[in-house]
């Protein structure tokens, strides 16, 4: 495995009484993509900007492609694309322009940046759009407005926080198929996701944050292996009644799991035990069998759904 | 498999209401709605606007007086210059907050906040929204008024009991200029659009006889002061509390009678353009 | 093998960040001209229009009955006398304008500053880009303000240029210390216009800028002496006609008015600083 361009050790961050990140280690290698998963509040945003050199840890230790961050924030940054989670694209400014000016805070030529722009302008599917008021803009169009951005330096690390927020399917389709061509050219990504459908495909290796910590590490395919079974079974028998029918569910499936508006049977065969239930008397009134996924490890792991 | 199907009941669009109901008689709720912000975020701001023209009476009334000695007012009276400068100060003070009120504040609404077209999907009309915002720009109008008016009283620059009507004058001043403001303001799209109006009063608040008569510009000057309109409601103002009040004080109410009817019927019109057409 | 690579990686980033790090100010400057660009059109004709109506009003209009009331000020005119005021408090007014809610909005409610800072910017540098930006836009102010001042043949003296420095200091002593007030507030109910009001506004009508200071009883004649706006008049007035004060006087305003923008200046990279990498 190549040298880490990531090494994150009890990384820490305290606002006040309140500690965002409480301890975090990681490593991320070149050319690895990586997931940092947790519900809202966990941290991901936090170890972000501390990744992104923008926020100053609290402590622990940090290094990016060698460098540290106190100190050496402009080099690192240097070498980095970032997304933030909230866009802070340059609203007085028009769509085209904001890639020239940032392209300029990398040191870039003039005439190099206009035409990384126009390329860029092209991948966002915003060429005809170069002229226009980054206000009038769709919320889609300024998320990929967003990621363009990230791209005029040809970042060695691309730092994506909730990424596709807002894009519609074929936006997003468009978006981790080029994610995957970066990672094929070597780029290295980190990014955030509160769902990881995509991100299962897209990860190579992913922690579970919550609460600043990490809840578990390990590829997408090993932590469904090791926190939840092969298939979940999703019964619903209306809101009022979920809790009381779950009740009468012991031992069918390995584990079951209520939640307000459904109830999740952890099981091997799906279909098997759907057919328990109903000969057991009990109509759901709608039933779905599907893989487990990440939501189900996260799940399993802190008590909580992932989509609150 | 089945797919959970969950059909929701779409509520349905509220029809479109007919052509003729631009006025539910409603403009209350608009108000109340402004207050109620105001009052919750920066009403000490709102107070504070009454110090404004405070400090120019003082600073001028004092420094600038003890150059200028007595003014000579149109109808040739002999004043103070401080008793000079504060009608005009009123009017001007009319002026400045009616316009902000009408230009700003509702562009900013219209724009950003998409305050109005909430209102107008309710049962409000546009003339509910455009009556409504007007009222509460005459009475923030009303505030300032009252107050300059107790300063120039304990200053002693009142100079007659006709001082009284200034506050209605003050009122009038303010209604022309809002509704002139709001009409205008339906018509604009950008923030730099909007700092041309800020412009454009610049020469109006310097060469309206504020701080010294008229007589002193060329006569084509003084035609093109008399043609704007915070000239005339200097001019009204002046001469309630310097007690100078002859008929021609009508032609200058006339002038803001003209002002608000217009204003209102531009208004609503481009209203009823954006919102419900 | 892996070791190299890592240093190789770090070296790359050193060598990227060269440039940002020497220039990033003038990128950030760049980047607000682009802005300003969209706003010239009120600039440029307010920066004519404004001196005009403001030199007409009362170096003209005002000044005609101040002088035919027999009173002269220190043996000039009246328009001699206010002109080079007015100079000074246009440099303040576009200093206002520069740093008050562009600045808010940068951190705030556009928040280009965060975005900026992703790239190798640092918050000095952000700070740096504004001011310098400013300063130009300040100089094209203050250049027209003269140029009409000697079309309304306001100057009587050779050394008159130099009122162009003094209007950009004061607006820089003014602009910075407003920059960095304006750099930590966290919402806007208001205090921006509060600002304006309380402190501008007085500045503006009690700085010497109508009449002398003297003009005052002496318990309020302390407005005009903390005052960017007074020192930077008395500057220009020196400038312009001559005016006689003694040399230590003059070297007092240029002293305050300098020890104040590097005062503002400085403060408010801190609080860039404090704010971006929170
Ligand atoms: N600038 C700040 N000042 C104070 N507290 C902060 C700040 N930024 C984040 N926090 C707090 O730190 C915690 C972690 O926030 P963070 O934004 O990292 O979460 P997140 O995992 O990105 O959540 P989300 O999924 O909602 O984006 C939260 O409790 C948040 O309130
Ligand atoms: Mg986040």
């Amino acid at each position: 495995m190549p040298e880490p361009v990531i090494v994150a050790r009890d990384l820490v961050k305290t606002y006040g009484e309140l500690s965002a990140v409480d301890g975090i280690s990681f490593e991320v290698a070149a050319g690895e993509s990586f997931g940092l998963l947790g519900p809202n509040g966990a941290g991901k945003s936090t170890t972000m900007r501390m990744v992104g050199a923008v926020s100053t840890r609290t402590s622990g230790e940090l290094s990016i492609l060698g460098l540290d961050p106190d100190g050496s924030g402009p080099e690192i940054r240097s070498q980095l694309g970032v997304v933030p989670q909230a866009d802070n694209l340059d609203t007085e400014l028009r769509v085209r322009e904001n890639l020239l000016v940032y392209g300029r805070y990398f040191g870039l030529p003039r005439r190099q940046v206009a035409a990384r722009a126009d390329e860029l302008l092209a991948f966002a599917q915003l060429e005809d759009k170069g002229k226009a008021k980054v206000d009038a803009l769709s919320g889609g169009m300024k998320r990929r407005l967003t990621i363009a951005r990230a791209l005029i330096n040809d970042p060695r690390i691309l730092l994506l926080d909730e990424p596709t927020t807002g894009l519609d399917p074929q936006a997003r389709h468009v978006l981790w198929d080029r994610l995957f061509r970066l990672k094929e050219q070597g780029t290295t990504l980190l990014l955030t996701r509160h769902y990881m459908d995509e991100a299962e495909q897209l990860c190579d290796r992913l922690v579970v944050v919550d609460k600043g910590v990490i809840m578990a590490e390990g590829t997408p395919a090993e932590l469904i292996r090791r926190y939840s079974t092969r298939e979940v079974l999703e019964v619903r028998f209306g809101s009022d009644r979920n809790a009381a029918v779950a009740e009468q569910l012991h031992g069918i499936g390995e584990r079951v799991e209520v939640l307000p508006d459904r109830i999740l049977v952890y099981t091997d065969s799906g279909e098997a035990d759907l057919v328990r239930i109903t000969e057991a008397g009990l109509r759901p009134v709608t039933s779905l069998v599907r893989r487990s996924s990440l939501e189900d490890v996260f799940l399993r792991l802190t008590g909580r759904s992932l989509i609150e | 498999m089945s797919a959970p199907v969950r059909q929701e009941s779409l509520s349905s669009a509220p029809g479109r209401r007919g052509v003729g109901s631009l006025y539910a008689g409603n403009a209350r709720s608009v108000m109340l709605r402004g207050w109620e912000a105001t009052r919750s975020t920066n009403w000490l701001v709102i107070l504070s606007g009454l110090f404004e023209p405070v400090f120019y009476l003082l600073a001028l009334g004092v420094g600038l007086g003890a150059l200028v000695g007595r003014v000579t007012t149109t109808t040739g009276e002999q004043v103070s210059y401080a008793a000079f400068i504060a009608p005009a100060l009123l009017a001007v003070a009319a002026m400045n907050g009616a316009v902000y009120d009408s230009t700003w504040n509702v562009f900013f609404k219209m724009r950003f906040a998409r305050l109005y077209e909430g209102m107008l999907s309710t049962s409000l009309g546009p003339l509910d929204v455009a009556t409504g915002e007007i009222l509460l720009a005459l009475a923030r109008g009303a505030l300032y008024a009252i107050g300059f008016l107790i300063v120039m009283q304990v200053l002693g620059l009142n100079l007659s009991w006709w001082a009284l009507l200034a506050l209605p004058a003050v009122l009038m001043i303010a209604f022309g200029f809002a509704s002139v403001g709001m009409a205008v303001t339906s018509y604009m799209k950008t923030f730099q659009q909007m700092d041309w109006i800020t412009f454009l009063m610049l020469p109006m608040f310097l060469f309206s006889a504020t701080f010294y008569p008229l007589s002193v510009y060329p006569e084509w000057i003084q035609h093109v002061i008399q043609a704007l309109p915070l000239w005339h409601g200097v001019e009204i103002v002046r001469a309630l509390t310097t007690g100078a009040v002859d008929v021609g004080i009508l032609w200058h109410g006339l002038y803001y009678a003209v002002m608000i009817v217009l204003g209102l019927v531009f208004t609503t019109r481009r209203l009823r353009v954006l919102f419900l057409d | 093998m892996s070791a190299l690579e890592t240093r190789t990686d770090a070296q790359a980033a050193i060598a990227a960040a060269t440039r940002p790090r020497r220039w990033g100010f003038w990128y950030v400057a760049e980047h607000r001209f682009r802005v300003m660009r969209s706003y010239t059109g009120t600039v440029v004709v307010a920066g004519i229009g404004s001196p005009v109506l403001y030199l007409y009003a009362l170096g003209v209009g005002l000044a005609t009955i101040v002088d035919a009331s027999g009173t002269t000020i220190g043996g000039v005119s009246y328009l001699v006398f206010v002109a080079p005021a007015l100079l000074a408090s246009a440099g303040i007014t576009a200093a206002t304008e520069e740093f008050s809610y562009p600045v808010f909005l940068g951190y705030k409610w556009n928040p280009t500053f965060t975005g900026i800072h992703s790239s190798p910017i640092t918050p000095h540098q952000i700070v740096d880009g504004v001011i310098v930006s400013v300063v130009v836009r300040l100089t094209v102010n203050m250049v027209l303000f003269y140029l009409l001042m000697l079309v309304f043949g306001a100057v009587p003296s050779a050394t008159g240029f130099l009122a162009i420095l003094a209007g950009l200091l004061g607006g820089l002593a003014f602009g910075t210390m407003l920059m960095s007030y304006t750099s930590t507030l966290e919402d806007d109910t208001g205090q921006i216009a509060m600002v304006m009001r309380f402190i501008v506004l007085p500045m503006t009508l009690f700085s010497g800028t109508f009449f002398p200071l003297a003009q005052f009883p002496l318990w309020l004649q302390w407005i005009g002496w903390i005052s960017p706006l007074w020192h930077s008049t008395e500057l220009a007035r020196v400038a312009t006609y001559g005016y006689a004060e003694p040399v230590w006087l003059t070297a007092v305003h240029v002293l305050v008015l300098v020890g104040l923008a590097v005062f503002g200046w400085v403060l408010s990279r801190r609080i860039a600083v404090r704010r971006l990498e929170k």
